[in-house]
């Protein structure tokens, strides 16, 4: 097993925890609020696609970044007016909106751009890694972070930052009480329906990130569906971390070194069609693992 | 309580939906610097014109088959997202059969190909339906999640251990010809046909029979259900087969009647479980009008294709009509609730 903690697939599974980091984060909030955000793939879609668009006109790598947040809270306003005001299932909804994105960002592609599959081109600014020479010859972790774009570091901050405000600030609690007690909250006059939309934007925001670190953190290219499944398995991190941010975090954590490993076997010969299978069926595994728990609790209590 | 909404209501609210999408997808159009008059236009001679109406036939019938594979479990209350999953092991297992089984008469090793699907099809579906109903593992992430290593091992085995040495592309050999689907007329083949009599049955079944019956009150109310009697894990793993067989089938009538071997990636670019699960979601899963939704999206996207050679509108507007439909009708059905 320490024959795996390369310097190469450390940094490999923190390039790739970063998205499912943010993607899951947003995914957390909509969770405590009540509001089953099964579009994060729809989201991060956008959010990577607005990105380079932002990134090739503005010709800056921020540019890209605000666009990739403008997209994304845009877009989500579908999930956040569709889920409340409009009172439309939230899975149907979601579904709606990943092929949206899916559509959506493939027509923009080509009126745009006039290209299908991948856009590329010198004119999009990626984001700089930030490095940390110092930190570069830690074994393990010095090995991950010492060069990641600046996403990363803010993905770290927000886990931080969103578990302080769920747990340790009367927002947290009002925010708990709507998705765990939405009529008691009510009583209580908190406004649970401008709590969720608020949150399901912020959500959408934190999404955005996740897709501009896609495709401007490591290529600087768009590609047609480039989310591939990242914003499910960002789905499954939610629920296996029961929205808790630090529980999800944790199952990024895993879900990344499984993509990290895919990347690893790729490298020494294996065929990818095989080794991109690794991280859903990791994923699927800690599925079953976290629910078959669950079930032999609730059977001890019977 | 709510009181029953009379039939006109859904068809009516999805002719606005659909309204509401064209007048969207026109202003996408416009923001491309196209004419939405002459795209549309497009679209309708190019899928309803005598000389395409065969092509769009030909299309729905992986269509309307996905759109049947998600509007069964949805009749009962499931979601399946796995038609991908599920439809490229059939379509595998369907070339497989026919590929290596040599000394079959044609019609028979079509036969097999075709039950084989289904079985191999179903059994892959029923084993998100068992995690669900044994282990408790969410069927509607899980269903997903397992089309990806599915996608996956079809793709390594025409890629390597099965590839076709002759042509060196990412493909099985060759189906020999006997074991083909009959051609009927230009591109429609025998899977039409197959196709229509699954969809005759499946509306039998949820309209005349006890299945359908428990299956739909499943749907409306999962507790009465299970108090009048129904096994509901025995149900949501035969839902589940059915779905999945079904898919299966569609896997193995393309690949049998249209590309003649296992291509990889082939089966999933069109897009076939997305668009049959959004034509199912319009129909509320109700079978016929599910068809009826799936042949609608089925031309649109057939007229896509003309749109785009003659107007240079990317087809893959389409899809984005689609999803706007689905938003819009996710979003009255709420407005409809408020309002009683």
């Amino acid at each position: 097993m320490s024959g795996l903690l390369t310097p190469f697939i450390m940094q490999s599974a923190v390039q790739a925890i970063t998205p499912l980091l943010l993607a899951a984060l947003a995914g957390v909030l909509c969770g405590r609020v009540g509001v089953f955000n099964m579009a994060l793939e729809g989201q991060m879609l956008v959010g990577a696609f607005a990105a380079i668009a932002g990134s090739y006109f503005l010709h800056s790598a921020l540019g890209g970044i605000a666009a990739a947040i403008l997209a994304a809270v845009i877009f989500s306003l579908i999930l956040a007016y569709g889920a409340t005001l409009f009172r439309g299932d939230p899975v149907v909804i979601c579904i709606g909106m990943n092929l949206l994105a899916s559509g959506l960002t493939a027509y923009l592609l080509r009126v745009l751009f006039g290209v299908s599959g991948t856009f590329g081109d010198p004119g999009i600014v990626g984001l700089g890694k930030i490095r940390i020479p110092l930190i570069r010859d830690i074994p393990i972790l010095g090995w991950g972070f010492w060069s990641q774009t600046a996403l990363t570091w803010v993905a770290i901050g927000l886990v931080g930052l969103v578990s302080l405000v769920l747990y340790q600030t009367p927002l947290g609690l009002r925010l708990r009480g709507v998705g765990e007690q939405p009529d008691a909250a009510e009583t209580l006059g908190v406004d649970v329906q401008r709590y969720r939309i608020v949150t399901v934007l912020i959500g959408g925001a934190l999404a955005g990130l996740a897709g501009a670190q896609l495709s401007l953190g490591v290529v600087s290219v768009f590609a047609e569906d480039m989310s591939a499944g990242r914003g499910w398995i960002a789905v499954v991190a939610v629920m296996l971390g029961r929205n808790n941010p630090l529980y999800a975090a944790a199952a990024c954590v895993l879900f990344g070194f499984a993509d990290a490993l895919s990347v690893h076997l790729q490298s020494r010969g294996l065929p990818n069609q095989l080794t991109d299978m690794a991280p859903y069926l990791v994923t699927l595994a800690a599925l079953a693992i976290s629910h078959r728990k669950r079930n032999t609790k609730e059977t001890r209590h019977a | 309580m709510t009181p029953i909404a009379p039939w006109y209501l859904r068809p009516l609210a999805a002719v606005t939906a659909i309204l509401f999408a064209v007048l969207i997808g026109g202003m996408l159009i416009i923001a491309s610097g196209a004419n939405p008059l002459a795209a549309y236009w497009q679209i309708v001679v190019g899928s309803l014109s005598p000389a395409s109406l065969s092509d769009t036939l030909n299309w729905a019938t992986p269509l309307v088959g996905m759109t049947l594979a998600a509007a069964i479990p949805l009749r009962g209350g499931m979601v399946n997202l796995g038609g991908d999953g599920q439809m490229v092991i059939g379509g595998l297992v369907g070339a497989l059969v026919p590929i290596y089984l040599p000394g079959l008469p044609g019609p028979l090793a079509a036969l097999l190909s075709l039950i084989a699907a289904a079985l191999a099809g179903g059994l892959y579906a029923a084993l998100a339906a068992w995690g669900q109903t044994r282990h408790n593992i969410p069927m509607l992430i899980s269903s997903l999640l397992m089309s990806y290593p599915a996608v996956g091992i079809t793709s390594y085995i025409v890629r390597f251990p099965l590839r076709d040495t002759a042509t060196g592309l990412p493909q099985s050999e060759m189906i020999p010809e006997a074991a083909r689907l009959l051609t009927l007329s230009g591109a429609l083949n025998l899977g039409v046909l197959i196709m229509a009599a699954i969809g005759v049955l499946a509306v039998y079944i949820d309209r005349t029979t006890v299945a359908g019956y428990e299956l739909r009150m499943r749907g409306s109310n999962l507790r009465f259900a299970a108090y009048g009697g129904v096994r509901l894990p025995r149900q949501a793993i035969l839902t589940m087969f059915t779905s999945g067989a079904i898919a299966g089938t569609v896997g193995a009538i393309v690949v049998l009647g249209s590309q003649f071997r296992f291509i990889d990636g082939a089966l999933l670019s069109p897009a076939y479980t997305w668009s049959g699960l959004m034509a199912a979601l319009l129909a509320n899963g109700e079978p016929l009008g599910a068809i009826a939704a799936g042949l609608f999206f089925a031309a649109l996207q057939t007229g896509g294709f003309a749109m785009q050679r003659e107007t240079s509108v990317p087809r893959v507007l389409t899809m984005v009509l689609q999803s706007v439909v689905i938003l819009f009708l996710a979003m009255r059905h709420g407005i409809a609730r408020r309002a009683t």
